[in-house]
């Protein structure tokens, strides 16, 4: 029976096939995974700052995309998984509300999807696909058997990348 | 640390509670007035939750929400956001406008947008004015802007404000009513960190 992992914002899991993980509700927050397709193990963690060293609070590492992916990485690895097969996607990183003279807090989901690739490229891991921006929320949902993504909105429909 | 709002006392708490019940009073007066109906209000919850729960607050991360929200200036910055089910934000257009909407297949119109921008204006200029008052704080709203989405990914606007100093928000929230049911909704006030001492040194509770 396929187990169905819920990760909250700044939270993560890790899994193997057949069971899937899946995120609701993402604006500016980016949804990263991490998959290795060869033994069918991988993660998935929702962050929603990009930097741990320009915050107060920085216990938590999935908050943040330079701590999160890391850690993630550390636990698929930690699960079987060889670094050199591993492959990531990502989504949102979309803006909310549209302001004029729009403050840095408004944007953040781009600063958001900025760090976690250059993160990603910091770690050696290879992105294979994203679907990041616009200005909507996003329902993200992954599949540990295939490595599929599901992105699920409510207006601009569903995909799968 | 935004998390020193766990050691709150409960006179601070009650403090805070009538300050959400101050400024949602005069909003729902405000809003009243422009639909012409009696508007019940809750009275305000003061939840202190974890930021990854915040969402729940309204239903869950996925519900589908229609939100105005707007920033506060001034001495206490913070978020102001008015969340409502879809159905009333159609409700609400139909009244103001005199369009029959449907909101199953209903699209909201730019016309349609910029009336619910408007009214989230007069209810957070209400909601403020009477912050104002009580605090003798100068408040003021920046433009609002709306969305239609998820409501997980609406909140984020408010939870990464406060995520670089803490994992905790203060939400002073208030539940309303309208007497024919059209029109229910939540109004959120989440002071920025720092906003909260301000508010409460300003009306004299230590």
């Amino acid at each position: 029976m396929a187990e169905l992992l819920r990760v909250g914002i700044a939270d993560y899991k890790v899994g193997r096939s057949p069971n899937m993980i899946i995120s609701y509700g993402l604006g500016s927050c980016v949804g990263i995974t991490l998959y290795d397709s060869k033994i069918k193990v991988g993660g998935l963690v929702h962050i929603m700052l990009p930097d741990s060293t320009q915050a107060r609070a920085n216990e938590n590492p999935a908050k943040f995309a330079d701590t999160g992916i890391p850690l993630l990485l550390k636990e698929i690895i930690a699960l079987g998984a060889e670094k050199s097969r591993v492959e990531a996607k990502l989504a949102g990183g979309s803006q909310m509300f549209q302001f004029a003279g729009a403050s840095d807090i408004m944007a953040i989901g781009k600063r958001n999807a900025e760090l976690a690739k250059k993160t990603l490229q910091q770690c050696g891991i290879r992105i294979i696909s994203e679907d990041l921006g616009g200005t909507y929320g996003r329902t993200v949902e992954m599949d540990l058997n295939t490595g599929l993504y599901k992105i699920k909105t409510i207006n601009k429909g569903e995909k799968t990348i | 640390m935004s998390d020193d709002i766990l050691n709150l006392s409960a006179m601070q708490l009650d403090a805070i509670k009538e300050i959400g019940n101050v400024g949602a009073g005069n909003s729902a007066t405000a809003l009243s007035q422009l639909i012409n109906k009696k508007i019940d209000m809750d009275v305000p919850n003061v939840s202190i939750v974890p930021l990854a729960d915040v969402p729940n607050l309204v239903g869950g991360p996925d519900t589908m929400v229609a939100s105005i929200f707007l920033r506060v200036y001034g001495k206490a910055p913070g978020s102001v956001l008015f969340l409502m089910p879809r159905e009333s934000a159609f409700y609400l257009v139909e009244h103001l406008l005199g369009e029959q909407k449907s909101a199953t297949d209903g699209e909201l119109t730019e016309m349609d947008q910029s009336a619910l921008m408007e009214i989230g204006n007069i209810l957070a200029g209400a909601y403020l004015n009477a912050l104002s008052y009580y605090t003798k704080l100068t408040l003021l709203p920046s433009i609002p802007a709306m969305a239609i989405d998820m409501a997980g990914a609406i909140l984020n606007v408010v939870i990464v404000q406060l995520g670089q100093m803490g994992d905790h928000a203060l939400v002073i929230e208030t539940q309303f009513l309208s007497e024919d049911e059209g029109i229910s909704g939540h109004f959120f006030l989440v002071p920025d960190v720092g906003s909260l001492q301000t508010i409460l040194n300003a009306v004299g509770v230590k």
